[in-house]
């Protein structure tokens, strides 16, 4: 029998396998259950090796997510932000296998109205999808991976993609792309423990002040940039001590 | 092997607002009352503590506090000959799970219906003659009138502490409020919050513009307060983590900050979360309900016997039970007959982008709250004539953008790429001097013929019980108000000084993976007349009394402004109505 942690059940999701036992439902009489904030704090990523991502996959998903944000002189770029990492621990983890997801058939492709009802989640898209591009990259381009190609060359690929002049073996090109771009996106602004927006640099670049809590002293002066530098669910670096 | 529970007075299925709010009533008159919630216990400390509440990738981008399709879900289809599928992920609209409902994610946005909108159809025809309404539109009286509920929406705003301005104070128009909204009592509970840069802006330009901007109710906190049930909220800090988001700073109104911590002490009172109910049970005479069996998260199947039952669970969910316990005749949309699924509606939401200066603008809008916002209510309801338009309806419209969260709230000028180093440049270059409400038109949708709920013949949730199927599209009124609205709105940006306005209508055909509100309402509704309607004025069930429906479920159609406080309003006057003759005499309360 599976057995479901109070955990899974708050958050639906299947991060922290702490032994609480199978959760029932329960009774709740005369006094607030309150437990104290820890039960569901979010799980940081940890830098290290790829946890999804084959060595080649991290590097086409790297050389990807620069493309998609380019570095830049005031900013970095997708790789150099830790998106390629953020895809890879948020494939490893709910979200790769569409935990939570209504998955049963049988799956017909409806209307676009209707929404996606393929059967395959973004594990499986990216693992096809890395695969076709590196076939095409290899076959087109002199045996190059898609990292070992200039960025003129990378971005003549996406713009295929993304226009859908560019077809890959057995995945839907557009689809593939249109996925890649929200990920990387969506990992460059989310907090950085999730593993993107190094350092906060997505929000400095835009000047996001992040889970700052209490605005009330800004909010009537209007037309005044804010003038403190973000802050992250994890703090900020200055505020740790320093280890010898 | 199920086992059967010792008998309450009263079973409540759903523990969001409606629940909450009627089971503390009933408590009080000194009831057994036991409330059945499917989803998590939920508040601050375990479920969006301060130190993380503020994370739009997990409670936004990857919905943690909302039902999760594999748990149940719907199917859906534009026309009735299309074959309905699966919504795998939500798009359209977001259901809640878990104790305290939509009330602990929504943005507080406390509205109230205008007079006009209980009597929609009536008032319509008569001022504009039955044949200016389109053939297949099925709108109704609601059987209640404003004056009816007016004390139950005053209920409401002080439990929850509401900021807003009156317009209208005992029939006395008062500057600075909603001079459109029906009379209220006395004033809210609580001054209107203080409002960012770029909402103080619009009503600028609104003003200018002949209209007459108003703060928009808000259910986020002014200043610390202390309801009548002697709860305590804090006052809100803008912290722009509002909307999808639980309020860690007891800032927002919700059953968890104003009626549960003295709803669970009560001895008369139990809950029993993580349970689901599959269906009503009904005693030999089909017209009595015994109870309702459910399923705890171990899948053990118990019965709960009660006298009385009270369905508050989400709007599709409460009609799911109805069509499962074979309660009320199912709405046939050929034959025009039955109740229990007609008059389906959603919102006619639209928006508008705008593009400002960037070094003369900067709006900071991550300094927001939920239900911020400088609004108008020139084009809503009947607050205007429809004469020369052509269409019935309307809605609120305002600059109610409610976070800069950068997920979401990263707009850049149509034409931008959607990647790469321009995609990047327009990002920085817009963040701070773009604007976008989000639902910045909140429109009405009107109920028709081929809108409706029914069971699906194919797809089953997980105890193998058929899925809700929705056959939902635009009709040619809504897309038409749709446009009028959109290009009134976007002229007050333009007042404002933005030096580009795109307007984003909303489109037919209706799209489930378009994001609009959760304002999902009808398919079990209240009216005077059993063959139209699926329960009497006081939301009692026309065909088993000793069952009532709370919710959305009850509109016969939506009115241009968010449900909450007319879904809570709805609550109080049927409960007060139970307390004060259904328990004196059980029966039917209206003899048809």
């Amino acid at each position: 029998m599976t057995t479901i942690t109070r955990r899974e059940l708050i958050t639906g999701t299947a991060l922290a396998l702490t032994a609480e036992g199978v959760a029932q439902g329960e009774v709740i009489q005369g006094d607030l259950p309150w437990k104290p904030g820890v039960e569901s704090a979010p799980q940081a990523v940890h830098p290290g090796p790829w946890r999804f991502f084959t060595a080649a996959e991290g590097a086409a998903a790297e050389a990807l997510a620069d493309r998609i944000i380019p570095p830049d002189p005031q900013t970095p770029g997708g790789k150099q932000a830790g998106c390629a990492v953020f895809i890879d621990r948020q494939l490893a983890g709910p979200y790769g296998h569409r935990e939570g997801e209504y998955l049963q058939g049988p799956f017909v492709k409806g209307s676009k109205q209707q929404g996606p009802q393929s059967s395959q989640g973004p594990e499986a898209l990216y693992r096809s999808g890395l695969a076709a591009l590196d076939r095409h990259c290899r076959m087109s381009e002199g045996g190059r991976s898609f990292a070992e190609l200039s960025a003129q060359q990378q971005d003549g690929i996406l713009s295929g993609l993304e226009a859908g002049t560019l077809a890959l073996e057995g995945v839907d090109g557009k689809t593939f792309f249109q996925q890649l771009v929200k990920d990387v996106q969506q990992g460059f602004f989310a907090d950085p423990i999730y593993g993107g927006n190094r350092d906060m640099c997505a929000w400095k670049m835009i000047g996001f002040p992040g889970a700052r809590y209490d605005y009330r002293d800004w909010v009537g002066r209007h037309n005044e940039r804010y003038p403190l530098p973000p802050v992250s669910i994890a703090g900020r670096p200055e505020w740790s001590v320093k280890k010898r | 092997m199920t086992e059967r529970l010792p008998a309450k007075d009263v079973v409540i299925v759903g523990l969001g607002w409606t629940g909450s709010i009627v089971a503390n009533e009933l408590a009080d008159a000194g009831l057994q009352v036991m409330a059945i919630e499917r989803g998590p216990w939920r508040d601050a400390a375990m479920s969006y503590a301060p130190n993380y509440a503020q994370d739009e990738l997990r409670y936004r981008i990857r919905h943690e506090l909302f039902l999760r399709p594999d748990q149940t879900t719907f199917t859906f289809r534009n026309k009735m000959s299309q074959t309905a599928l699966p919504i795998r992920n939500w798009g359209a609209f977001m259901p809640p799970n878990g104790v305290g409902g939509g009330g602990v994610h929504w943005n507080g946005e406390t509205w109230r219906f205008l007079p006009s909108d209980f009597v929609a159809a009536s008032h319509l025809k008569q001022r504009y003659g039955a044949h200016f309404l389109p053939a297949d539109m099925t709108i109704q009286d609601w059987g209640v009138t404003y004056e009816e509920l007016e004390p139950h929406y005053d209920q409401f705003e002080y439990l929850c502490g509401t900021s807003g301005t009156a317009g209208n104070l005992k029939g006395e128009i008062r500057e600075g409020g909603n001079p459109f909204e029906g009379p209220r009592s006395r004033e809210y509970p609580n001054p209107a919050q203080e409002q960012p840069f770029s909402h103080t802006l619009f009503a600028k330009a609104a003003r200018e513009l002949g209209y007459k901007p108003f703060p928009q109710p808000s259910g986020n906190m002014s200043r610390a307060y202390r309801n009548p049930l002697g709860v305590r909220l804090g006052p809100c800090t803008y912290c722009g983590f509002c909307e999808w988001f639980g309020c860690a700073n007891y800032s927002k109104s919700s059953p968890q900050t104003t009626v549960l911590p003295v709803l669970v002490r009560k001895s008369n009172f139990q809950a029993r979360d993580n349970c689901e109910v599959t269906r009503i049970n009904l005693d030999s005479s089909g017209k009595h309900a015994a109870g309702v069996t459910f399923v705890d998260s171990a899948g053990k199947e118990f019965e709960q016997p009660a006298e009385l039952v009270i369905l508050a669970a989400y709007t599709i969910f409460n009609v799911q039970l109805l069509m499962l316990s074979g309660i009320g005749q199912r709405y046939d949309p050929v034959a025009n007959r039955g109740v229990i699924g007609r008059n389906f509606t959603h919102q006619t939401i639209s928006d508008v982008g705008s593009f400002f200066d960037s070094a003369r603008f900067v709006f900071n809008p991550f300094i927001a709250s939920g239900a911020i916002g400088m609004c108008i209510d020139e084009f809503n309801g009947d607050n205007f004539d429809h004469g020369p338009h052509g269409f019935v309806g309307g809605g609120y419209m305002g600059q109610v953008q409610t976070n800069g969260r950068p997920i979401e709230s990263t707009p850049v000028p149509p034409g931008t790429p959607s990647w790469g180093a321009q995609w990047k440049q327009a990002v920085r270059e817009n963040y701070q001097s773009a604007l976008k409400p989000g639902t910045g038109v909140h429109g009405s949708m009107y109920s028709y013929r081929d809108v409706y709920l029914d069971l699906d013949p194919t797809y089953c949730d997980r105890f193998q019980r058929p899925l809700v199927r929705i056959t939902m599209d635009f009709h040619a009124n809504e897309l038409k108000q749709n446009v009028f609205l959109t290009d009134r709105f976007a002229e007050i940006f333009h007042a404002m000084g933005a030096r580009q306005v795109v307007k984003e209508y909303r489109k037919a055909p209706y799209d489930i993976t378009a994001y609009q509100t959760t304002h999902l309402c009808g398919g079990a509704i209240m009216g005077t007349d059993p063959s139209t309607s699926a329960l009497n004025r006081y939301l009692q069930s026309w065909d088993v009394p000793n069952l009532f429906v709370m919710g959305a479920s009850a509109f016969p159609q939506n009115a241009g402004y968010n449900p909450t406080g007319t879904v809570a309003a709805l609550a109080y006057w049927s409960v007060a109505q139970i307390r004060s003759q259904y328990l004196k005499h059980p029966g039917p309360l209206v003899h048809a």
